[in-house]
């Protein structure tokens, strides 16, 4: 694992507004390419946000805004002529709760190439294979692909949804909090899937589980709450980020107080 | 605690027995409201079913097996034809003139025949001849080559047959009272005939409206509904998904679209004869030039037609549409929205991939429901113009017209009881064409549901 890997992302003064009230503040990060980064932190921190504000998931809500930039193969993906449909063509997400369509697997699997106008059968059979190998669901749903993508139990209809994002063969997976709603061998089987097939994706995973992180991420980013509590009534909080490290350097040897009490368990 | 000289009661246990109670005298005032409920549907059915089946008293001017030994609907249109010559040959003339003119009375006995049946099929030899100059066999040609053989029969039945019904009784009563009933018969109508009849037949569908309620038929009312229908279906069905889909996925949330969807809800509640005043004014008279058809060359008539009674209607249930269409778009959950933004899908693809589908089910019980209230729809239809006696089938938007629900209310309306026969009878028909749309409906509502698959 080298310090050299090229950057896939870079998160540089980002804020996050939802109307007039601060979220995030002030973020920056560097996203390494192939490799895996874990956002870890308290509730409400703003995890999510930053997660989602990488793939414009944040522009589906009325009154968000954000200041800064995220650049992405030279681009600022918050530049004004950056098609979000494009963005996320390119950075795919796999959400919290297991989010199947409610059609058959295959046909969430093809939802992705159908979209972008592939529509023959043996290029979609082809890629629809590619992609449940690359979730290694194949052996488990091969012999029905037309079941329902509800028949499945939690952890394979992530693993679904999985197989449904890098379809369309994203170079970014953002997860956030993959496993919260997965029993722990599921949450392994995920885990395994992170390190083992898709080790060629740049990976960003939120998760509440600092174990977790520490098993599977290589670099990991905490997060921590800000307040201002001056005016009584009107308290505001926002996030902020403490401190950037390899995980294992951040989790043997973290340079913030803070951070040292979240991974003691002091606060979360 | 001291001993008391009162029983112990466990007060929890107490409180648990009364909260049982009332729990189960609940339980059986829900089951008595359904009861009531089934009652009245049943009481309903079992209502119109009585008036629609029974045995009459019949009385013939001419007893059908005198004229021939095989029942008259089955004769072909010679046979009948012949029976009108034989029997009624001075009649022959003027059921031309009643059923082939195109001309005034006066007109008609001074005009050749080519020009007073304009139209109708003529062999060379009339072709210029007055009507007064043809010979039987010639003006029976004329009918046989213009008349189908449902015309010939009612001209048959009601030249020479003549049947009249003296009175009907009630289904109920003509299987338990059959005796009871023949003897009445023998008393008053010592020369009528007693037969089961069941007002619902095909001689039914197929006649048209008429004085006598024995031939009294459904056909013109029925095409009218069915046309109507299509055309309110065709306008309110796209108005309304769309109106849906704008205010749920497009439509920011500010003041304006709040106030715009409150309205849209109170116009649901609106009574339906007040859109009749409205299609009245609008599609009517404002919009006569469309809706009769002028602009595309159809002159022969005002904006009383079935286009203007299809867009009515489409407006009496266009909020129910809007509202449950609404609801269904509203109850796809966000969460497999978000998975196909996340897919890099646009809005429409969304919508069209996602959200429709999986909204389907809830638009198609909307789309039921709406159709079921504007078939039965009679108020806005009345003031929009249907003709009150129309013998001409429509064919096409531009036809006057009447629907089924009016015909019932004008037979209903008649002193004689035997058209509360074909009252009931109509709205068994009526009830069928339901069901048969409401099937259509609920099928594909289940391909739907099942390619959904959860």
């Amino acid at each position: 694992m080298s310090d050299q890997a090229s950057l896939a992302l870079s998160i540089e003064h980002m804020s996050v507004y939802y109307g007039s009230k601060l979220a995030v503040s002030d973020v920056t990060i560097p996203i390494k390419e192939k490799h895996i980064t874990a956002f870890i932190g308290p509730s409400g921190c703003g995890k999510s946000t930053v997660l989602r504000s990488i793939n414009r998931m944040n522009d589906l809500i009325p009154g968000a805004r954000v200041e800064g930039t995220i650049n992405y193969q030279g681009q600022n993906l918050y530049d004004p002529h950056v098609d979000p449909v494009e963005v996320r063509r390119r950075i795919g997400m796999v959400f919290q709760k297991p989010n199947p369509f409610p059609k058959s697997i295959y046909d969430n699997v093809a939802y992705g190439p159908r979209l972008l106008g592939i529509t023959q059968k043996n290029k979609l059979d082809e890629i629809v294979e590619r992609s449940l190998r690359g979730a290694a669901l194949w052996d488990e749903v091969k012999s029905d692909l037309k079941k329902s993508g509800f028949a499945l139990s939690g952890g394979q209809q992530q693993r679904l949804c999985i197989a449904r994002t890098i379809a369309i063969e994203p170079d970014v997976i953002l997860m956030d909090e993959p496993c919260a709603s997965l029993d722990p061998i599921a949450t392994q089987r995920i885990e395994q899937l992170m390190r083992e097939e898709l080790r060629d994706y740049t990976i960003v995973i939120v998760t509440h589980n600092m174990q977790q992180a520490q098993r599977a991420s290589d670099y990991t980013c905490f997060f921590s709450i800000r307040k201002d509590e001056t005016v009584v009534g009107q308290e505001k909080r926002w996030g902020v980020l403490i401190e950037y490290a390899k995980t294992e350097d951040l989790f043997n040897a973290p340079e913030s107080m803070e951070t040292a009490d979240y991974i003691a368990g002091r606060f979360g | 605690m001291t001993d008391s000289p009162l029983p112990k009661v466990d007060p929890f246990k107490q409180h648990l027995q009364r909260r049982q109670r009332v729990g189960r005298v609940w339980g059986r005032v829900f089951y008595l409201c359904n009861f009531v409920a089934i009652l009245t549907l049943i009481a309903l059915f079992f209502n119109i079913i009585n008036n629609a089946f029974g045995y009459v008293a019949t009385s013939y001017q001419r007893a059908p097996s005198t004229l021939s030994d095989t029942p008259l609907e089955t004769l072909d249109k010679a046979g009948l034809a012949a029976i009108l010559q034989k029997e009624a040959p001075k009649k022959l003339r003027v059921l031309i003139r009643d059923t082939l003119s195109r001309v005034s009375k006066e007109e008609f006995s001074k005009l050749p025949l080519s020009a007073v049946l304009n139209g109708s099929v003529l062999t060379p030899d009339v072709a210029n001849l007055k009507v007064s100059e043809i010979s039987d066999d010639q003006a029976v040609k004329i009918l046989i080559d213009n008349m189908d053989q449902v015309g010939l029969y009612n001209a048959v039945m009601s030249q020479i047959v003549e049947p009249t019904i003296l009175q009907s009784w009630p289904l109920f009563e003509s299987l338990t009272q059959r005796d009871t009933i023949a003897a009445q018969i023998k008393e008053n109508y010592p020369d009528a005939e007693m037969v089961f009849r069941s007002w619902v037949n095909s001689t039914f569908l197929q006649n048209t409206v008429s004085s006598y309620a024995i031939s009294a038929g459904l056909r013109t009312a029925l095409i009218g509904t069915l046309l109507v229908i299509t055309i309110t279906s065709l306008f309110a069905f796209p108005l309304g998904i769309g109106s849906a889909l704008y205010l749920e996925e497009y439509a920011s949330d500010n003041w304006l679209n709040r106030l715009i969807e409150t309205n849209i809800r109170n116009l649901a509640g609106v009574p339906s004869i007040i859109y009749g005043m409205l299609g009245l004014t609008v599609f009517v008279r404002l919009l006569a030039p469309i809706t009769s058809g002028a602009i595309f060359g159809v002159t022969d008539t005002d904006g009383r037609t079935i286009l203007s009674a299809g867009l009515t209607l489409g407006l009496v249930i266009l909020p129910v549409i809007i509202i449950s269409a609404q609801e269904a778009i509203r109850a796809v959950p966000p969460s497999i929205r978000e998975a196909s933004y996340g897919l890099g899908a646009t809005k429409l693809q969304t919508i069209v991939r996602t959200v429709l589908p999986t909204a389907m089910p809830g638009i198609l019980t909307g789309i039921i429901l709406s159709l079921s209230r504007a078939i039965g729809e009679t108020a806005p239809l009345i003031v929009v113009g249907a003709s009150t006696f129309i013998t001409i089938d429509p064919n096409g938007p531009f036809s006057k017209f009447t629907v089924v629900p009016i015909q019932i209310f004008q037979w209903t309306s008649k002193p004689q009881q035997e058209f509360r026969n074909t009252a009931a009878a109509a709205i068994v028909v009526l009830m069928v064409v339901l069901v048969i749309l409401n099937s259509f409906a609920i099928m594909l509502r289940n391909r739907y549901t099942r390619r959904l698959g959860s």
